[in-house]
């Protein structure tokens, strides 16, 4: 399902296996567990790089999971709205850096995994961006809407991105301003970009505490949705 | 430390002397006496304030030795520069920052804390230097950096890579409005924006009030200006 693996300062969590990599209540258990393993083992200088197997790096929620509840399906819903919450603080809270490197397509709950980082990857040749939400009748939940106002800074891009149904590729989304890059023509190519960002960071050996609290402070209100709270408090700390 | 010039309808400011005009409560206490002088001018009105520095830097932040050396300096020194931030916004008048040299962390602030940024391609840089140091940032600095810089991926490159970002990429980024060649270049600009800005006519009253509601945010963080728009001036604590 994922795995966490430790290579000099980076931490490499990956979304194995060959499938759609879609959010289940076990991946996401799966998922938080090993950011909380990121989390324990951090240090100066550590950085997570997520990426993903395959032609997905996430296809959002398990719907089918959900739908084969029947009249349990919209609980079923709620239930993975809930629980993935979590994940999306964790991210926001993690005491390092965090790149994602998408190897495929992010949609919905997987797009929104992934701009949970504070810098995204992804290729230009395959792979596109959906938030799916519009075209399948499904409500998005606040944390999601506060993560692309959050993250996504102009009218147009967070129009084109909730409202427009689109398929967003790798140099349309770079001109919207949604990912950082999408120059390389394969999964390794962009693997291999983010692994040489992952050092530049991780050269700085910045304190991982600090990092964390500055990057919760570049985003308020979305905190404040995810219950993250802001310890930027005016203080003597000159 | 500080000096204050008139010439016809321009106000300059500059942080005088070749140190690195550290933002320490005397050099703050006299800024904001200079901003009194300057708001109760009767010309005020209709004049535009240009802040400008001597030698190589812009300033470069609080005075972090002096805070060391006598910690409960911390607190009058950050809510001095706080009511100098607010005194800036609602300033009735078009500000220009000349920034002729480096401007880091608080000296960030205080150059991003004017309408116009006007900056020196051939040396120096903007620096938010507190990633790099293991400080907090004060959360009244994240509303000015939210405020002024538009776009998420420029405030992360500011606040999490602590980037030093030259005239030219600040231009890049939204966060400086042009670049010159020399820092006598730079504070010729800003004289001919400020020219052109009282050719043009501004009633520097609504100004003034444009100015605040566009960065409420700042002053709620600054005086306590709370959420319903009436205020109360508080020199201390945090909002949070």
């Amino acid at each position: 399902m994922c795995t966490l693996e430790k290579r000099g300062d980076l931490f490499l969590l990956t979304l194995t296996g060959d499938d759609e990599h879609r959010f289940h209540p076990d991946t996401i258990a799966s998922v938080l567990s090993l950011l909380e393993q990121a989390k324990s083992q951090s240090t100066k200088g550590s950085v997570l790089i997520t990426t993903g197997h395959g032609k997905f790096f996430s296809n959002g929620f398990d719907l089918a999971w959900a739908q084969s509840a029947g009249a349990g399906a919209i609980q079923r819903m709620h239930q993975m709205v809930k629980s993935f919450k979590p994940v999306i603080a964790a991210l926001l809270d993690l005491p390092m850096p965090t790149i994602a490197a998408l190897n495929g397509h992010a949609a919905a709950s997987g797009l929104m995994f992934a701009l949970s980082h504070d810098y995204v990857f992804m290729r230009k040749d395959r792979g596109v961006l959906y938030m799916s939400e519009v075209d399948i009748g499904l409500p998005l939940p606040d944390y999601f809407s506060g993560l692309v106002v959050a993250k996504v800074g102009s009218g147009i891009a967070r129009r084109e991105l909730l409202l427009s149904g689109k398929k967003l590729k790798g140099e349309e989304a770079v001109a919207l301003g949604i990912v950082d890059s999408a120059a390389h023509d394969s999964a390794e190519g962009v693997v291999e970009a983010t692994m040489s960002l992952g050092e530049s960071l991780a050269a700085k050996k910045w304190n991982g505490e600090v990092y964390a609290s500055i990057r919760k402070s570049l985003y308020p209100e979305l905190c404040r949705m995810l219950n993250l709270t802001g310890n930027n408090l005016a203080t003597n700390n000159l | 430390m500080c000096s204050l010039e008139k010439r016809g309808r321009l106000f300059i400011l500059k942080l005088t002397g070749d140190g690195e005009h550290r933002l320490n409560p005397t050099l703050l206490d006299s800024l904001r006496s200079n901003i009194n002088k300057i708001r109760s001018d009767k010309s005020s009105s209709e004049s535009v304030l240009i802040t400008t520095s001597d030698g190589k830097f812009f300033s470069n932040g609080y005075d972090l030795a002096l805070a060391k050396s006598n910690p409960s300096l911390s607190v009058p020194m950050d809510s001095k520069l706080r009511s100098l931030v607010a005194d800036l916004i609602s300033l009735p008048m078009p500000t220009i920052a000349a920034v002729t040299g480096h401007a880091s962390a608080a000296g960030f602030i205080l150059a991003m804390s004017h309408d116009y940024v006007l900056m020196r391609r051939d040396r120096g840089f903007l620096y938010m230097s507190e990633l790099d140091i293991d400080l907090e940032v004060p959360a009244w600095f994240m509303a000015v950096i939210r405020l002024k810089i538009g776009s998420p991926a420029a405030r992360r490159d500011v606040m999490l890579t602590a980037a030093k970002v030259t005239a030219d990429k600040g231009v890049e980024m939204g966060v400086v409005d042009s670049a010159y060649d020399s820092a006598a270049e730079t504070v010729e600009a800003a004289v001919r924006l400020g020219e052109e800005i009282v050719r043009r006519g501004c009633d520097g009253h609504v100004y003034g009030k444009m100015r605040e509601s566009l960065l409420r945010e700042v002053l709620v963080h600054t005086i306590g200006l709370d959420e319903s728009g009436s205020s109360r001036v508080r020199n201390t604590g945090s909002k949070l």
